[in-house]
């Protein structure tokens, strides 16, 4: 894949970019309420930076075989994710290069070739043009490469995730996720065979701008109010015992879990130290799901003392592992939000579940499975429901013109409370909005920059 | 560990959960597989009557959010289940919009009364058609599976939306009258984005 052509400033419009004065609609304390209500900005944000930096497309789970086939956007564009005749992932626009039309209207499949719906031009599912009905209408020669389908010009996958940029400048992926990459080895390493499946999803859309829930992908500080129902709900038997999100309730800047920015706009908030270290100290925190006791009597009557570590298998990781702008590790998820408008917002959350890696056996692997699926229903259902809900007002509230401000200075400012590493990242107390100024900072960047972007064909 | 019962044998499905276990989803797949069988659909119209007042009972009371009543309508060890695809594939290893068991559907009810459930706050106003009610008799004389269509419109937000599509009961006979064991919402868009998903369907 060698052609590239470079991305134009847009044509026939004012280039609004030049009217923004983004140190001002970003400060170190607060954000100006336009960058989440202004189309313009949204427009900006949709090229420099769901374009600009990587962005996740799929997992490789999703397009196991050759000719798979899935369809996502980047950003406003609608692409086809596939994993060619000969292997290969690739992203192509799902956009015919005669007139326009999506090729794929499909969510998922297979196929080696797709075929517009409005006059037939056929296309390999490497994006090469394959062929157009009655070709001696044509006075050139259709094998020109501008027919060939645009493609991301850059795909690389870490571990199993797909991410896509259309910057030829960007770092390669490993490096722009640095730190945070070993956090991700983490949450991966736990599972068998350091791997996971996605398995459907719990999906949800709400009326607001995509970065209110990229602000929320950190916040320690919302848990204890907007969660209540849930916190109370999950520990309505537990008497002493607390369950689930439980330590968010009492000085949870005290606890020792912390939020760690790690640069790129990515960050991570580690629960893990509030847990016992020992086989069964995440299962231990699991609140009520179907099947949790039975599974649990199974497991001890089958597997003895391993029992724990199998069940820890079903627990919910307690980690956020934020990838800016639109990825997140929670609990076993793979949450993904992608941009509509300036107003609306897909939040997608992935299941996933475990594989077999030769040393758990068909029915351990089913039962674990079994009952992951049910942890995994839990918080989407009693949790996510109320976040998006404010979501949606925070939305509404900002429709107040003269009242500019969102602020995001807890912890700004209070001696001893923000660390700075020697390895650039930066830890804080689990409340602390540190992580939502940082991503700002990098939000800014991407803002301030077109960026040297391109898009691909075949040659 | 969750709850007070050791022993399946005495175990209360309010407070711990060893009914959903590997057979009982084996059982439940087959139940809701290949059931919608023309052979099988009960012509007798006093029998389809007494199921379509069943389904407009339930319908009734959650548009009156008269949840305890509606609980009682479902079996002690029951199934609320709302797959995330139009197959409804195998909950053991695919995630679902919601898969409820007694406790979980009574987690449902408590959290929506906790007044903490911003989803919620105010709650949805919401009005249930229930309609082309068809009876089919199962393997068992004392279980019938029942496929009718919903229509809910939900006023939220300040505006009305329509969730829509088709669920299918199994009731089990419990003394004089049936008892909902399972039911299986499968709303039209059910693979799709949906905005805030928080009423009961
Ligand atoms: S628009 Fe695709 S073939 Fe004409
Ligand atoms: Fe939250």
């Amino acid at each position: 894949m060698t052609a590239f052509e470079k991305v134009a400033p847009p044509q026939g419009r004012l280039d609004v970019t030049a009217l923004y004065d983004w140190d001002y609609l970003v400060q170190e304390d607060r954000a100006h309420r336009l960058i989440y209500t202004d189309p313009a900005i949204f427009e900006v944000e949709m090229t420099r930076v769901f374009g600009g930096t990587w962005t996740y497309l799929a997992h490789e789970s999703e397009i196991p075989n050759a000719n798979d086939f899935i369809t996502r956007r980047l950003g406003l564009r609608p692409l086809i994710v596939v994993r060619d005749t000969a292997n290969k992932i690739r992203a192509l626009y799902n956009r015919c290069t005669h007139r326009g039309t999506t090729l794929c209207r499909w969510d998922k499949g297979n196929a080696k070739s797709f075929q517009c719906p409005y006059h037939g031009w056929n296309f390999l599912n490497t994006g090469k043009l394959r062929g157009v009905p009655w070709p001696d209408g044509y006075a050139e020669d259709m094998r020109d490469p501008k027919y060939n389908l645009a493609q991301v010009p850059r795909v690389e996958s870490y571990r199993g995730f797909i991410f896509g940029t259309l910057n030829l400048d960007a770092l390669p992926l490993a490096e722009h996720l640095g730190p945070i990459a070993q956090i991700i080895d983490e949450w991966l390493d736990r599972n068998p065979g350091g791997k996971v499946v996605v398995c459907e999803a719990n999906r949800f859309r709400f009326k607001g701008n995509w970065k209110l829930a990229y602000d929320n992908s950190c916040d320690g500080y919302h848990v204890a109010y907007s969660h209540r129902s849930l916190l109370e709900t999950e520990n309505r038997f537990a008497g002493a015992n607390a369950k689930g999100m439980a330590y968010y309730r009492n000085s949870p800047d005290t606890q020792p879990m912390y939020m760690r920015y790690t640069g790129h706009g990515n960050h991570f908030k580690d629960k893990r130290p509030n847990l016992e270290k020992r086989p069964g100290g995440l299962w231990a925190l699991e609140s009520a799901h179907p099947g949790m006791e039975h599974y649990e009597a199974e497991f001890l009557r089958r597997y003895g003392e391993r029992a724990f570590a199998l069940l820890d298998l079903a627990g919910s990781e307690p980690v956020n592992i934020n990838v800016f702008p639109n990825f997140s590790l929670l609990g076993n998820h793979i949450q993904v939000f992608e941009p509509l408008s300036v107003g609306e917002t897909n939040a997608i959350w992935y299941g996933t579940m475990v594989v077999d890696d030769g040393t758990l056996g068909e029915a351990a692997v089913t039962d674990i499975n079994a009952l992951r699926m049910r942890t995994q229903e839990g918080f989407p259902n009693f949790g996510e429901v109320d976040d998006i809900a404010n979501f949606e007002q925070i939305q509404c509230g900002l429709m107040a013109v003269e009242d500019e401000w969102v602020y995001m200075h807890r912890g700004l400012g209070v001696p001893g409370r923000i660390q700075r590493h020697d390895d650039g990242t930066i830890t804080a107390p689990a409340t602390d909005e540190a992580f939502m100024r940082e991503h700002f900072k990098e939000w800014k960047r991407l803002m301030k920059s077109p960026h040297n972007l391109a898009i691909a064909r075949e040659p | 560990m969750n709850a007070p019962a050791t022993n399946p044998k005495d175990s209360d499905p309010s407070r711990s959960s060893y009914y959903v276990n590997d057979a009982f989803y084996r059982e439940l797949i087959g139940n809701f597989t290949g059931w919608q069988d023309d052979a099988r659909a009960v012509a007798d119209a006093a029998v389809r009557d007494e199921f379509r007042r069943l389904l407009e009972r339930e319908a009734r009371l959650l548009d009156q959010l008269r949840y305890d009543d509606w609980l009682a309508m479902y079996a002690a060890e029951c199934i609320y289940w709302v797959p995330s695809t139009p197959q409804a594939g195998d909950p053991r290893r695919e995630i679902a919009v919601m898969f409820d068991d007694r406790r979980r559907l009574e987690d449902r009810v408590y959290r929506l009364r906790t007044g903490f459930a911003w989803s919620q706050a105010p709650a949805s106003r919401t009005v249930r058609l229930v309609s082309n009610v068809e009876v089919f008799a199962s393997a068992s004389d004392a279980a019938r599976m029942l496929r009718s269509n919903f229509l809910i419109s939900e006023f939220w937000g300040n505006e009305t939306r329509v969730l829509t599509g088709w669920a299918g009961h199994r009731v089990v006979r419990a003394g004089a009258g049936w008892k909902i064991q399972a039911k299986q919402v499968n709303l039209i868009d059910c693979d799709q984005c949906i905005r805030n998903p928080s009423i009961i369907l």
